[in-house]
């Protein structure tokens, strides 16, 4: 995507946004609800026509040639929209046919086993359990064996075992070699899939990198979280600034990270000191705190 | 109609790609890496058939699970009216009209009701349910199938069934008394021209719907009016001029008309109540497209 612009009515959603997924890699779109990650997606299957800006999407120039794109890439919605009085396998081949799958009971049963639901496969949605919407929603992106796959917030609002679950089935598709594009706002999720991510805000791409380095470049090695009454920390924060360092809130805390090169004491002996993390690093780009 | 730049109407050859494994990981044992049969070169093209059937098929498992209800109902449904009209009417108040025992008068009539009613408003409460709440229109159109593609599917499954289960009213007519004609072979794919047609002008105002309750003023002012002047309780020939004149431009009126033809004698002129039909839905199938496509393309 180069230079793509979307608004809606006086709304800009996407803002001159510059964005390449490289083939093989797990990318994940890391920013705040209203970054415009999902208009981002919807950008990519020509779902939505940018104003201006160019975009392709494995060779296909869009909104051009988006049916050839989308014949090529699978998609895995926020929202649920399976349909729920229709058999698990139904929904299934129905999308292979969808995609113009030969053997559609052979793509069938493949996405069946990769998604953990053969034993389901004749349950009606409506009758599973939330994870296993989810998966079959996965299950549904991968019946063509696509290319590209478009995760749009995979696990919001899972358990955290389901969201495990999902994760281990996301990390065998890397595995697989399958080019994945992640829109996520949790913090961890990119962290623990992403190959790279990218930090978007207010439209546009403010920050990209492998997460490690990300962390490094922007937060350093050591975060300190200090938590105390609002006046001694705003107190704290100004002195850690004139120091060099960068704070961010945390909560009823401040982290002050690159706490590692604070000058002896500066820190209170009771501050907490931990690992630098990608959370770190998007909530001092972002300017918001995460989910 | 749309705005926005349209997606090629020209083909396009792409393939599928090989597996590719960066051997980073391995895949688990449990399933092959490769979908089997999805490598040979496919083709994009405009209204694909694959892509219409598709869609279709989407709308065939869907209905699988309530047809039964469908099928009771629309069974029923002609045999209440004619009892209740036909008999009661017939034998006591009307007798014959046009020559034709009341009973067969309606029953022949009740055709194009149960065609408007089959079609225009499940395709209304239908397209509003799946955009809205079920959000399947997101589903589909993330699959390579595009609005017109979509809504055409959509028009022609409502135009199928509408024409089967608008045929039961004939059927159940024969059983009370009415002599098969030839003709009346005719009737579902008169039935599935018409019920096209309101399939598209009910997708249609879905599109053009921010609020499902908006579907009341429909239903009153347009749906109902053009089902009583249709000429199915009672001849048109005994209105005012001015609603004569309404009831030639109401394609209920020509429906009704080409069946009782159908069973009891076509005339020259059932010619251009079938051309009137195929065009309105034409017409109204193109204005679907655009609306839908204005609709769900942001």
């Amino acid at each position: 995507m180069g230079s793509v612009v979307k608004t809606f009515g006086p709304i800009t959603a996407v803002n001159g946004l510059d964005l390449d997924v490289p083939s093989g890699v797990c990318l994940g779109l890391l920013g705040p609800n209203g970054a415009g990650k999902s208009t981002t997606m919807r950008l990519l299957t020509g779902q939505a026509i940018a104003d201006t800006g160019s975009i392709r999407v494995l060779g296909h120039e869009l909104p051009r040639n988006a049916k050839a794109a989308r014949a090529e890439m699978g998609v895995v919605p926020q929202l649920d929209n399976l349909d729920v009085d229709v058999t698990v396998e139904e929904n299934l081949a129905v999308f292979a046919r969808l995609y113009r799958v030969r053997d559609v009971p052979a793509a069938v049963d493949r996405a069946l086993a990769i998604a953990r639901l053969t034993d389901r496969r004749r349950a009606r949605v409506d009758e599973l359990s939330g994870g296993m919407r989810r998966r079959m929603l996965l299950a549904r992106g991968l019946v063509h064996d696509p290319r590209l796959l478009l995760l749009d917030e995979p696990t919001v609002g899972l358990d955290p075992q389901i969201r495990t679950q999902l994760w281990s089935l996301i990390d065998d598709l890397r595995g697989r070699g399958v080019t994945i594009l992640m829109s996520t706002h949790y913090i961890e999720e990119a962290e623990r899939l992403a190959d790279e991510v990218a930090v978007m805000t207010a439209g546009s791409i403010i920050a990209r990198g492998r997460p490690a380095d990300l962390v490094a470049e922007h937060a350093g090695r050591e975060t300190a979280e200090v938590f105390g009454p609002a006046g001694e920390l705003a107190a704290l924060r100004a002195r850690a600034e004139d120091a060099g360092l960068r704070v961010r809130p945390a909560g009823p805390a401040i982290a002050v990270m690159g706490s590692e090169r604070a000058p002896d004491g500066l820190l209170p002996e009771y501050a907490v000191r931990r690992a630098a993390s990608l959370e770190d690093v998007f909530v001092l780009l972002t300017g918001e705190e995460a989910e | 109609m749309s705005d926005h730049p349209v997606e090629s109407d020209g083909e396009a050859t792409y393939g599928v790609r090989p597996p590719t494994t960066d051997g980073r990981r391995q895949p688990p044992p449990s399933a092959p890496a490769t979908a089997p049969g999805s490598r040979e070169q496919i083709r994009v093209r405009r209204l694909d058939p694959a892509a219409i059937k598709g869609v279709m098929s989407r709308e065939v498992a869907n209905f699988r699970t309530f047809w039964k209800g469908t099928t009771f109902s629309s069974v029923l449904e002609p045999i209440i009216y004619l009892l209740s009209f036909g008999l009661g009417l017939g034998s006591t108040i009307v007798g014959e009209v046009e020559g034709v025992p009341y009973a067969q008068f309606v029953g022949t009539g009740m055709v194009a009701t149960a065609v408007i009613f089959s079609s225009a408003l499940p395709a209304m409460f239908g397209t509003f349910v799946k955009h809205h709440f079920q959000n399947t229109y997101d589903a589909i159109l993330a699959a390579p199938v595009d609005v017109e593609e979509l809504v055409t599917a959509e028009m022609l499954w409502i135009g199928l069934r509408s024409g089967v289960y608008g045929t039961v009213p004939l059927l159940v007519t024969i059983g009370f008394g009415l002599d098969p004609a030839p003709g009346m072979l005719l009737v579902p794919l008169f039935a599935f021209i018409t019920a096209c047609a309101f399939a598209a002008f009910g997708i249609t105002v879905a599109a053009m719907a921010e609020k499902i309750d908006q579907f009341n003023y429909v239903t009153t002012l347009g749906v109902t009016p053009l089902f009583l002047v249709a000429g199915t309780f009672f001849p048109i020939s005994g209105l005012p001029q001015g609603l004569r004149i309404a009831a030639q431009l109401n394609p209920l009126h020509h429906l009704v008309e080409l069946v009782r033809h159908a069973a009891f004698g076509f005339q020259a002129t059932d010619l251009l109540r079938v051309a009137f039909l195929v065009a309105l839905a034409l017409v109204l199938w193109r204005l679907a497209v655009a609306r839908m496509r204005r609709r769900l393309i942001d």
